[in-house]
């Protein structure tokens, strides 16, 4: 317990924190600090291809193991079935409609990239190490959960048919995973002579372009919170935090049993607490449109990432390394 | 100068249905259309702007076509088809050209 206090306070007074803190402190106080939006793209580019990249030297390092392919394994079946776990708990918790329910439950069975980044921050900054194909993990759980929703739908009579081949190019091949897996490539082909080339871009300064990347996160979820707090009604704020706790434990359980290390279980745990903001809801967008988007796009950025961010991530890492042993 | 009547065809709609929407135009023989980046705004679903979001889920955009008014009713119907359940709006107004040919 001492050790989970002790990681929530640095993490809490950490500058990321601190940043993301001040950016929602600054929307709820409707001050006119923005983002360019070019600007928080250029950000997430720059993040996204930084921890590939970092993600394949690591593997090119450390080598590939047989867990590579069980883990991959292990992180789409739980995208495929947190959906699940995720509605019929909404549905005990809340009054929403099976199609709002639905779409919010696909949002957490996939996963947040900015929290996965947020989380392999931590773990640098405690010394623990991880497996560097977590980076390729957390590509291959965006998107099962989309097919868990829709399925939902069909399964209840509604409409969720509205598959078709551009939306599965949109969902397989969006600029976040293409970026991610295709860095995590060059980083495992190039190896620790291509990072040393571009370390001064790519490991010096990432830090601090997490923070401006999360300062902007902050002015979002709280201006989405700010403008349409009224759909949180308490139990789908219940919702929003109790849910990533329990798919983080169903994250402990598959890290363990895979026998990841602690940081790869730290990792396996924030990737299934965390709830998706860019790809699903742009995917529920096209395939779900009469789902209130204010409803699951509140809860998943306004609720669940700043408990991640906060709480969470460093509740993860302390459980990850009592339980490994580390 | 000679002008020629023709109808200019504004249809505001989330990002996210901008390819979807624009190869439904062409198909319906539409020959060229502009895009713009909606900033912000506000509507049935609550206020909304652009800046620092980085999914394309919340955005909007502005597709504009001037179209002969012969062409109008194969445009809205194509139209219709992509934007029936999603938020946006679709206006029409009025206007004239210079080069008929063209449009």
């Amino acid at each position: 317990m001492e050790q989970i206090l002790s990681l929530a306070a640095n993490n809490l007074l950490s500058p990321i924190i601190l940043s993301f803190a001040l950016g929602l402190a600054a929307s709820l106080a409707r001050s006119d600090l923005s983002v360019p939006e070019a600007a928080a793209k250029a950000l997430s580019i720059y993040l996204l291809f930084a921890i590939g990249f970092k993600g394949g030297v690591s593997v090119s390092a450390h080598g590939i193991d047989a867990k590579l392919g069980l883990t991959l394994l292990a992180g789409i079946i739980l995208s495929a079935a947190l959906p699940l776990i995720a509605f019929a708990l909404l549905k005990v918790m809340t009054s929403l409609n099976r199609l709002d329910a639905a779409a919010v439950a696909a949002h957490y069975g996939s996963i947040s990239i900015v929290t996965f980044v947020a989380a392999t921050s931590v773990l640098e900054s405690s010394g623990i190490a991880s497996e560097g194909y977590m980076v390729a993990v957390a590509a291959a759980m965006e998107a099962p959960a989309i097919l868990s929703a829709l399925w939902l739908i069909s399964r209840g009579g509604g409409d969720g048919q509205r598959m078709d081949s551009d939306l599965w190019r949109e969902i397989l091949l969006n600029g976040s995973i293409v970026l991610l897996v295709g860095s995590f490539f060059i980083g495992w082909a190039t190896g620790e002579e291509g990072l040393e080339e571009i370390s001064s871009f790519i490991v010096a300064p990432f830090k601090g372009v997490l923070c401006l990347f999360l300062l902007d996160m902050g002015l979002v979820a709280g201006r989405g919170l700010r403008e349409r707090s009224d759909v949180l009604r308490p139990g789908v704020l219940a919702f929003g935090v109790l849910m990533p706790v329990i798919g983080s434990l169903c994250g402990l359980g598959a890290g363990l049993l895979l026998g990841l290390s602690s940081g790869g279980v730290a990792l396996m745990m924030v990737l299934s607490a965390s709830a998706s903001y860019i790809a699903v809801p742009a995917a529920m967008r096209v395939a779900l449109p009469e789902a209130n988007p204010s409803i699951y796009l509140t809860l998943s950025l306004g609720v669940t990432f700043p408990f991640n961010l906060t709480l969470g991530i460093p509740l993860y890492v302390a459980l990850a390394t009592a339980m490994t042993g580390a | 100068m000679q002008t020629h009547q023709a109808k200019r065809v504004e249809i505001t709609i989330e990002a996210i249905m901008q390819s979807r929407l624009t190869e439904a135009l062409m198909k319906a023989g539409v020959t060229g259309f502009t895009v713009l980046p909606v900033l912000g705004g506000s509507g049935r679903s609550g206020a909304w702007t652009r800046a620092g979001e980085i999914g394309r889920a919340s955005g909007m955009v502005q597709v504009i076509c001037i179209i002969r008014p012969s062409k109008l009713d194969k445009l809205l119907e194509a139209a219709f088809d992509v934007v029936e359940r999603h938020i946006g709006v679709v206006t029409i107004v009025d206007c004239e050209v210079l080069r008929a040919e063209r449009f």
